[in-house]
């Protein structure tokens, strides 16, 4: 028998052949390969939280393999000078281990919690994109809660991954954790009771949260950070408005080879940048905190910075204790249980409240710009700057120390801040929206500012207005806003050439000087001037 | 053989003709237009980056992209080579060691291989894939009235098939059975269930962790105190001196022990609620260190002013006056340990403290 020759080139199509008799692919494959994603760079703040959690799980499979969560008392005798013959929990001792006597333990440890810092802030950002733009509305409401959830479960998934290593820092923030349970009235001592598996600190915590670390809470995140992206994928992303651009089309390039390369680029440039941090920036030194002793603290004791405003807004709250037939409701159980509660329901309740106000109920495809809807953009200005006054409370010691600013005022500024610049915000917010529609309008209707100052006859000073279409006969253009840019500055009009490429020498060789006039001896570019005459 | 290929949904034609896609005679591209118009894919705008294959400026595109893929591999070798045979184990104290650059050389060349591959990549498809720019139909929204109307029928009537709606029984029958089903299965979280018991109102110092005797104070290393040994105006941290008393088994137990000056400790005297009368032994007294807001130790002592500063919310207690918070959060005061000294000489707590330390809980004041 003749013995057939194997055709290497055949092979690819060969066995998609195969593939496609079995599972009938060539369509569905297709309609994958050629769909069409719209291009901004707001739309890839997301994508830096999804990349930072790839390589949150990968460094973090890294150091579960180091990593004893046990809080057995043990002799510390490892590379650590300082710290040799000190008890503390194995715990403790593991995470020194990978820091010290684990080869590459000490970049992996910190690529992870850098990778963590940056999936929080990623999220925050790709949050405050989301609401501003009005991406959350009909029919992207899921998607809004979800992402609400994925932050609420970053927060508790990060809260308990720096718990682990049970150093001073982290022990202190257990403590104040197990102080907030507390407070809940009724069960409080019996939830910190079940945290603590008895009277705080116990030696179960640290092996529950490590089963919570490492395998629930990433499971959940992992399955809706899946939906969350799934859902972007089915209902299709959103657009900005724009030329073409309707609530009926998408208009950008296809997943092959545009959008998936440029992703995979990102993911990699992202992933380089956590490696950068981790290897140049220490984060967490948790062997100069020492181990967790009940009677040790530091001054400057501060969370990661997305447990910072929960921080704050307990340092702020006023000791406000209720008592009454026996009972005890304290103070840090308003901030600490029904502050957080409400931190979380206002947000995930927001599409909600705001479709309710609105009366709008139509399907949203198209983004708004900030300014063209004020009363959002008012309201997202104050939730951030409570968020962000709650956040530098968490830190308002070293604010005091370093600035020398008295560290009670500090509190009271936080206090009276918080009740005072939220509605400030509000406000200047609404007043500069409408400031920016109201230029917006003005560019449409009289043109772009040339910054050309002409003098009229009898004196007068004017600036010259380029119209962006042919004006009437007193110089007004009736152009509708499309809730996209309006150019401002003539160079958005073409009206400068673009700069030449090259880093050494242009590629594209500049376009040869037209000769001098010479008879008058003009200086200048030769081109032939006239006077302007638009918009006068 | 020619299939026949439905027109475009109300969408301009540009050719009148039905592509035949079979045909051997059809180039590839038109083959992709094909599918593009068939997916609802419309090309608005389409054309290579370069034109001319070949010119200065495409072979200055590719060679940057080269060498953004070569450094990149040359700092991944860079990276195996620094992981192996860098000087990796730590030494402390010294200042020159070459094992104090392996973290930053590692992430240094590892964030060098990672972004050169990304720069390479973003590169390669910004500079050198075509340039388009294609309109694509949504079809969201509602399914179509027709499908909506079929699957609505189909699933109530699935429902009607059960019958629930007609068999009342079998419906309170099923939520009886269910419920309780439910909160069984919720039953094992409660091996986490623990009955705080009187936990959160004793301390170390309580007399039923030393067999019914009054418990002495100690340090952190085991010795026992003197009131002697304190200076005036000094502090120090003392323990339960039981065994395990300064381990985390007594987190609650630990101590700020005082020696005031002579009119401090008068005003303190003077100051003292009914339940802390009696509690100072001369010029020492004792606050649990635990802070009543939320547990964190409030251990710094400002001696000029008599005040302790909790450093996690700040909140602030006034020694002379049986440490009431004076300002931040906290809302009442540290409690007092009741001290004395024996015939031997040592300080010891006369009793427990008399109110429940640390953060206030729902039934604090019920024992």
């Amino acid at each position: 028998m003749k013995r057939r020759k194997l055709d290497v080139k055949q092979l690819p199509a060969k066995a998609a052949g195969e593939l496609d008799d079995r599972f009938q692919l060539a369509s569905p494959l297709r309609k994958v390969l050629t769909k069409v994603f719209p291009d901004h760079w707001s739309f890839l703040l997301g994508e830096i939280a999804l990349f930072s959690f790839i390589v949150l799980l990968l460094t973090g499979t890294f150091l579960a393999l180091f990593f004893d969560p046990s809080m057995t008392e043990v002799h510390y005798e490892g590379a650590y000078a300082p710290l040799r013959g000190i008890e503390m929990s194995k715990a403790y001792e593991s995470s020194l281990n990978l820091s010290f006597d684990v080869r590459g333990g000490l970049i992996l440890r910190q690529m992870h919690h850098w990778a963590a810092l940056l999936f929080m802030a990623a999220i925050v950002v790709h949050m405050g994109r989301t609401f501003f733009t009005g991406a959350f509305r009909k029919p992207r409401e899921t998607n809004w809660l979800i992402g609400v959830l994925l932050f609420w479960l970053g927060f508790a998934e990060g809260f308990i991954g720096y718990s682990l290593p049970d150093d001073a820092l982290s022990g202190t923030g257990l403590r104040i954790a197990g102080g907030i349970a507390e407070s809940i009235p009724l069960v409080g001592s019996w939830v910190s009771f079940a945290l603590f598996g008895g009277e705080f600190p116990g030696d179960s915590v640290i092996p529950m949260f490590y089963i919570l670390h490492v395998f629930l809470l990433p499971g959940l995140l992992l399955a809706l950070i899946g939906v969350h992206v799934g859902l972007v994928f089915i209902q299709k992303h959103t657009q900005w408005p724009g030329p073409k651009r309707t609530e009926h089309n998408v208009i950008g390039y296809r997943m092959f080879p545009n959008y998936v390369s440029k992703q995979g680029g990102f993911f990699m440039l992202v992933f380089a940048v956590i490696a950068l941090m981790a290897g140049l920036f220490q984060i967490n030194p948790i062997w100069m905190f020492g181990p967790y002793r009940a009677e040790v603290v530091s001054a400057g004791s501060q969370p990661d910075f997305y447990v910072m405003f929960l921080d704050g807004i307990v340092r702020l709250f006023p000791a406000w204790e209720i008592r009454a037939f026996g009972f005890t409701v304290p103070a840090v159980f308003w901030p600490g249980i029904v502050g957080m509660g409400l931190f979380t329901m206002l947000p995930l309740m927001y599409p909600f409240l705001e479709r309710r106000f609105t009366k709008d109920k139509a399907h949203h495809n198209l983004l708004q710009r900030p300014r063209d809807v004020p009363a959002r953009a008012g309201v997202g200005a104050m939730a951030l700057a409570f968020f962000i006054i709650c956040t530098l409370s968490g830190a308002n010691d070293i604010i005091a120390d370093k600035f020398n600013i008295s560290l009670n005022a500090m509190t009271w500024g936080g206090r009276i801040g918080l009740l005072v610049v939220p509605p400030l915000a509000y406000l200047m917010t609404y007043r500069i929206c409408l400031g920016l529609q109201q230029h917006d309008r003005e560019v449409l209707a009289h043109g772009v500012e040339t910054g050309i100052i002409k003098r009229d006859a009898d004196g007068r000073f004017y600036e010259v207005h380029q119209p962006l279409a042919q004006p009437d006969e007193h110089g007004h253009t009736s152009l509708e806003y499309n809730g996209w840019t309006v150019p401002k500055k003539m160079n958005r009009l073409g009206a400068l050439a673009p700069t030449l490429k090259g880093f050494f020498k242009p590629i594209e060789q500049p376009a040869p000087k037209p000769e001098a006039d010479g008879e008058d001896g003009e200086v200048g570019d030769g081109e032939k001037r006239e006077e302007i005459t638009a918009g006068k | 053989m020619s299939t026949e290929v439905p027109a475009g949904e109300g969408k301009k034609d540009e050719q009148a003709e039905p592509l035949d896609v079979l045909d051997p005679n059809v180039t590839r591209f038109e083959l992709v237009k094909e599918a593009l118009r068939r997916d609802g894919v419309e090309i608005l705008h389409y054309e290579p980056r370069f034109p001319v294959p070949g010119t200065k400026e495409e072979k200055r595109v590719v060679r940057t992209i080269s060498f953004f893929f070569v450094l990149s591999g040359l700092a991944a070798l860079g990276f195996i080579v620094a992981y192996i045979w860098w000087p990796w184990e730590y030494e402390f104290g010294g200042a020159d060691t070459w094992s104090k650059w392996y973290t930053p050389v590692l992430g240094a060349l590892l964030g060098i291989a990672l972004g050169g591959i990304g720069i390479g990549i973003l590169t390669w498809s910004k500079k050198l894939l075509p340039v388009e720019e294609l309109m694509q139909e949504r079809h969201d929204g509602a399914s179509d009235p027709v499908e909506r109307r079929l699957t609505g029928a189909t699933l109530v009537h699935i429902g009607d098939e059960t019958g629930v709606a007609r068999r009342p029984m079998l419906k309170r029958a099923l939520l009886f059975g269910a419920a309780p089903l439910g909160l069984a299965a919720l039953m094992p979280i409660g091996g986490l269930i623990k009955d705080p018991g009187d936990a959160l109102f004793t301390t170390g110092f309580n007399p039923k962790f030393n067999g019914g005797n009054p418990v002495r104070l100690m340090r952190e290393d085991g010795t026992l105190i003197r009131p002697e040994e304190i200076s005036v105006g000094g502090q120090i941290t003392v323990f339960p001196a039981i065994p395990g008393g300064a381990t985390l088994k007594h987190a609650d137990s630990p101590t700020l022990l005082i020696h005031l000056r002579e009119p401090d400790a008068e005003e303190a005297r003077n100051n003292a609620y009914e339940m802390n009368k009696g509690s100072q032994w001369e010029n020492l007294i004792a606050y649990s260190k635990i802070c009543t807001h939320v547990g964190c130790p409030a251990s710094l002592y400002e001696q000029q002013t008599n005040r302790l500063l909790c450093p996690c919310h700040q909140s602030q207690f006034h020694i002379t006056n049986n440490a009431t918070p004076i300002f931040g959060p906290a809302t009442r005061a540290l409690p007092q340990l009741p001290i004395s000294v024996d015939e031997e000489g040592y300080l010891y707590a006369t009793s427990d403290y008399k109110v429940a330390i640390g953060p206030a809980f729902w039934e604090r004041e019920r024992k």
